[in-house]
């Protein structure tokens, strides 16, 4: 027999890791959800509270629309701004952050580090300082979301071109370029498809997140969603939501149409 | 000309990447390196534009000491260097030649290439570069819209329009079907004896060295083992520079050796 002088089939590897891994989550959940006092019982007392809210605001108030068209391009001029000047300001720091790049440690951790303090305040703390700067108004909605913005879009820019292949980078090196001839031609070409899909995404959050930022005065449709609940006007407050959720949904349509277009 | 004085390279945890290594390569030359996978060619080639270090002696390229330049005589240095690598290492996403055109940047100021305004002769060089690959027509087309053979020719054509005076070619048709390797190596040789331009390239294919070279350098664990003309390289030679686990493959197959690490 010819199989008997074959190496024996190797066992397979032990799922005990597996099973670890599981059991380990469930009790992260469990205990999250024990901390936490998350009860599904209150969840079910609730219940006809949502019911009748949610009974209020039908029908929306058609009429409302045209008192709020104004402030919603507002909004969206505010998150253009904000999207605009956030990525222009994310360029040079995903560069910087990018260890392939900045190559010193002494570059790109401080770098890093800037990102993350800037990703860890809130948008909505950051639209309520700069209300307090400038005054009520569009411009502290449009600070607060380049900073946003920028935060977001340099992070996800800048794993991206850690992500890159270095042969190009290479090539670059090897005929002779300075660092900036080097990143213009080995490292931008690479990355201004991923960089452009990040710019689209991160303007429809901004579309989002400016109609909450009027909530503290930075301008836009959030001051009428303020107004409505204020008021308990809950059938203008759908109309807004709707209105909002139109917005979006055009503007993804028209960023699914670029990305099929040019990426 | 290419000068390699007494150079080793010692890695950090101690291994020998290459060990006291004597070379000189005359303008013109067609110098194939051969060896086993770790053997040190990759090494001695990435370190001749210095994009390997070396850790004791020194190289000097038309005379310069590349070991002792930085920043801006390091790049004019390179700028004469062009490299072919195993990967062609174009940017797949650009045109075929703005990746041909990437080879004239060490030549303008750092504004004017980064607003892509390169000189007409640059372009017309770029063209013609392409022209002389047989690429002339997939100027417009974007790098990977080519097959394997043809993204490497352009690489060629980078390295002309460079207007590179040494030829670095690290494993160029390792990734290449026997047909196209024809093309990419028939390309070579006709550049080395038209423009006299110098070629170091690697291979680990014999049949492919002793049909191109005009001298076969071996190489085994960091050291020069075989220097000599391509006639000289022998089928005993080579046994000698890939040791005995080789010399039976080689005998085998004496038509096509192809030596497998």
């Amino acid at each position: 027999m010819k199989t008997s002088t074959l190496p024996p089939i190797p066992k397979p590897p032990s799922r005990i890791k597996s099973y670890l891994t599981f059991a380990l989550i469930v009790l992260l959940l469990w205990s999250s959800g024990v901390k936490t006092g998350a009860d599904f019982l209150k969840l079910a007392d609730g219940l006809p509270n949502i019911g009748r809210l949610l009974g209020e605001m039908v029908p929306p108030d058609w009429s409302y629309f045209s008192k709020i068209t104004d402030a919603m391009w507002e909004t969206i001029r505010m998150a253009v701004a904000g999207t605009t000047f956030g990525a222009a300001l994310a360029i040079p720091i995903a560069l910087l952050s990018a260890r392939n790049v900045a190559r010193s440690p002494f570059l790109y951790y401080p770098a890093r580090f800037i990102l993350n303090l800037v990703r860890t305040v809130p948008d909505l703390l950051l639209a309520a300082v700069f209300v307090a700067i400038f005054g009520i108004g569009p411009w502290a909605g449009i600070f607060a979301l380049t900073l946003f913005s920028f935060g977001l879009i340099a992070k996800l820019t800048y794993e991206s071109v850690e992500a890159i292949d270095p042969g190009p980078l290479e090539a670059m090196t090897a005929v002779g370029a300075n660092k900036l001839q080097w990143i213009h031609f080995g490292v931008v070409p690479q990355v201004t498809g991923p960089f452009v899909s990040y710019f689209l995404y991160t303007f429809e959050v901004n579309v989002r997140a400016a109609a909450v930022l009027g909530l503290v005065g930075a301008g836009g449709i959030g001051l009428f969603y303020e107004r409505t609940l204020g008021l308990l006007k809950y059938d203008k407050t759908s109309s807004i939501i709707l209105f909002t959720l139109a917005v979006v949904l055009i503007i993804d349509f028209i960023t699914v149409k670029v990305r099929e277009k040019w990426l | 000309m290419i000068k390699f004085n007494n150079v080793s390279k010692t890695y950090a945890n101690g291994t020998r990447g290459l060990n006291r290594v004597n070379l000189t390569i005359a303008p013109g030359e067609f110098v194939v390196i051969v060896g086993l996978s770790g053997a040190g060619k990759s090494t001695l080639l990435r370190s001749i534009n210095r994009l390997h270090e070396i850790t004791e002696g020194e190289i000097l390229v038309d005379g310069k000491s590349i070991t002792a330049a930085s920043g801006e005589k390091l790049r004019r240095i390179r700028r004469d260097i062009g490299m072919i690598f195993q990967n062609f290492n174009l940017v797949k996403r650009s045109s075929v030649l703005r990746n041909v055109l990437s080879g004239r940047v060490g030549y303008h100021s750092t504004m004017r290439t980064l607003l892509g305004l390169f000189p007409k002769e640059d372009v017309e060089l770029a063209h013609q570069a392409l022209r002389r690959v047989n690429l002339g027509e997939k100027a417009y087309v974007r790098a990977d819209q080519l097959s394997g053979g043809q993204q490497q020719r352009v690489s060629i054509a980078r390295a002309l329009a460079q207007e590179a005076k040494i030829i670095l070619a690290d494993e160029p048709v390792a990734s290449l079907d026997p047909l196209t390797t024809r093309q990419v190596m028939d390309d070579l040789r006709r550049i080395n004896r038209e423009s006299g331009i110098t070629m170091v390239v690697n291979l680990h294919d014999v049949e492919l060295a002793r049909e191109y070279a005009t001298r076969i350098i071996g190489m085994r664990v960091g050291s020069v083992v075989f220097d000599g003309p391509a006639e000289t390289a022998t089928d005993e030679a080579f046994a000698g520079i890939y040791g005995s686990a080789a010399e039976s493959e080689t005998r085998d197959t004496p038509m096509n050796a192809r030596i497998h690490a």
